[in-house]
C-alpha cells in the first residue's frame, strides 16, 4: 500500500531532511584522500549522535554500518571497511536518518580531489538524471515519467541504468511501496498523488548496467568493474510540485 | 539506500546421470552418477531438434536447488 503523508507528516519529514542536508555538508567536507571508509562511517556515526537522531541503516536488513561507502566501481551498498580512499576516486555516500519516527534517506557521489574528466562527466550526468527525474515528480504525472526521464539522460550519454536496485516511497518505513525504477516508458504505473514521498535515486554506470552481489551479501558490483555513480534525493509531491525534501 | 528489485536467476545445479526408464509425456527416471535417482523432463530445445533418448544414454541434466529430486535433461551424450 502506498501512504499518503499529511502536511504535518512531510513538515516533520522536512526537518528531518535539514538535519540530513547538514549532516552531508560535514561529511562532505571532511572526505579526503587517505581516509579509509571505516573512518567515514565513524565520523557520520559521530555526526549522527550529535544531531541526536538515528541511523537509519544500521541493523536495517542487518546492514551493518551507519553509510554506505561504494567506491569507483562498486555501485551501491558498500559496507564501510579498512578500504582507503584514494586520490582519483569517486565515492558514493548513502545515508538515511531516522528522526521523531520518520525517516528520510539522500545520497551523494563525491570526487575525491582531482578526477578523470570520464568520472566527472558520470558524476555530473547522474546528478542531472537525478533531477531530471525529480521534474517529474507531480501531480497528473504518472511512475513510469520519472523512470523514463532517468534513463533516457542516461543513455543519451551513453550510460547505461542498473535495473537490480530501484528507489522506493519513504516516510514511517525507510523502504515502503511504491518501487522507483530508474528505467521505464512514460505514461506508465501508477500515478502520482500529492503527499507521495519518494526517494529517487539513479545508479548509472559508465559500462553495461550489469551487477552483481558480492559474498558479504551487500556490496553491489558493477560485472565489467566499470565505474558507477548514485545520487539520491528524498522528495514529496506538493501542490506546488515536487519539493527536494533533503 | 535502493531496494534489491530482484534476484539474480538461481545458480542450476549440473550433473550427469543415466537413463533408467522411459515415462509417459517424455519424462524420464534418471539415475544420477552419486545413484540418486531423479524424475527428468527433456528440454525444449532437445524436443524441438528431435533427440531421442532411450534407457542407458547417458545425459546431462540440470537440477534446481529447491527441488533435488526433479531435473532438465538437456543434453545427451552419444
Amino acid at each position: 500500500m502506498i501512504t499518503i503523508k499529511s502536511p504535518q507528516e512531510i513538515e516533520t519529514m522536512r526537518q528531518a531532511g535539514k538535519i540530513l542536508k547538514r549532516i552531508f555538508d560535514k561529511l562532505r567536507r571532511y572526505i579526503s584522500a587517505g581516509l579509509s571508509t571505516q573512518e567515514i562511517d565513524n565520523y557520520a556515526a559521530k555526526l549522527i549522535l550529535d544531531e541526536n537522531v538515528s541511523a537509519a541503516f544500521k541493523g536495517y536488513k542487518g546492514f551493518p554500518a551507519c553509510v554506505c561507502t561504494s567506491i569507483n566501481e562498486e555501485v551501491v551498498h558498500g559496507i564501510p571497511s579498512e578500504r582507503q580512499i584514494k586520490l582519483g576516486d569517486i565515492i558514493s555516500l548513502d545515508l538515511g536518518i531516522g528522526y521523531k519516527g520518520y525517516f528520510v534517506d539522500s545520497a551523494i557521489t563525491m570526487p575525491v580531489s582531482e578526477i578523470d574528466s570520464r568520472l566527472e562527466k558520470l558524476v555530473k550526468v547522474t546528478e542531472e538524471c537525478l533531477y531530471q527525474g525529480i521534474k517529474q515528480v507531480r501531480i497528473n504525472k504518472r511512475l513510469g515519467d520519472i523512470s523514463s526521464e532517468v534513463q533516457k539522460h542516461a543513455e543519451a550519454n551513453g550510460y547505461s541504468v542498473v535495473r537490480q536496485f530501484v528507489g522506493h516511497g519513504i516516510g514511517r518505513n525507510l523502504q515502503e511501496e511504491p518501487e522507483v525504477p530508474n528505467y521505464g516508458e512514460p505514461n506508465q504505473g501508477i500515478d502520482l498523488k500529492e503527499g507521495m514521498v519518494l526517494a529517487i535515486e539513479p545508479m548509472i554506470n559508465m559500462g553495461s548496467w550489469e551487477v552483481e552481489i558480492l559474498e558479504n551479501g551487500w556490496t553491489v558490483r558493477t560485472k565489467d568493474k566499470l565505474p558507477s555513480a548514485h545520487f539520491e534525493h528524498t522528495v514529496a509531491i506538493t501542490q506546488k510540485g515536487p519539493e527536494v525534501l533533503t | 539506500m535502493p531496494i534489491c528489485a530482484f534476484k539474480m536467476k538461481e545458480e542450476l545445479i549440473e550433473t550427469e546421470g543415466t537413463i533408467t526408464e522411459a515415462l509417459p509425456n517424455a519424462m524420464f527416471r534418471v539415475e544420477l552418477e552419486n545413484g540418486h535417482i531423479v524424475l527428468a523432463h527433456v528440454s525444449g530445445k532437445m524436443r524441438m531438434h528431435f533427440i531421442r533418448i532411450i534407457p542407458g544414454d547417458k545425459v546431462k541434466l540440470e537440477l534446481s536447488p529447491y527441488d533435488l529430486t526433479r531435473g532438465r535433461i538437456t543434453y545427451r551424450y552419444k
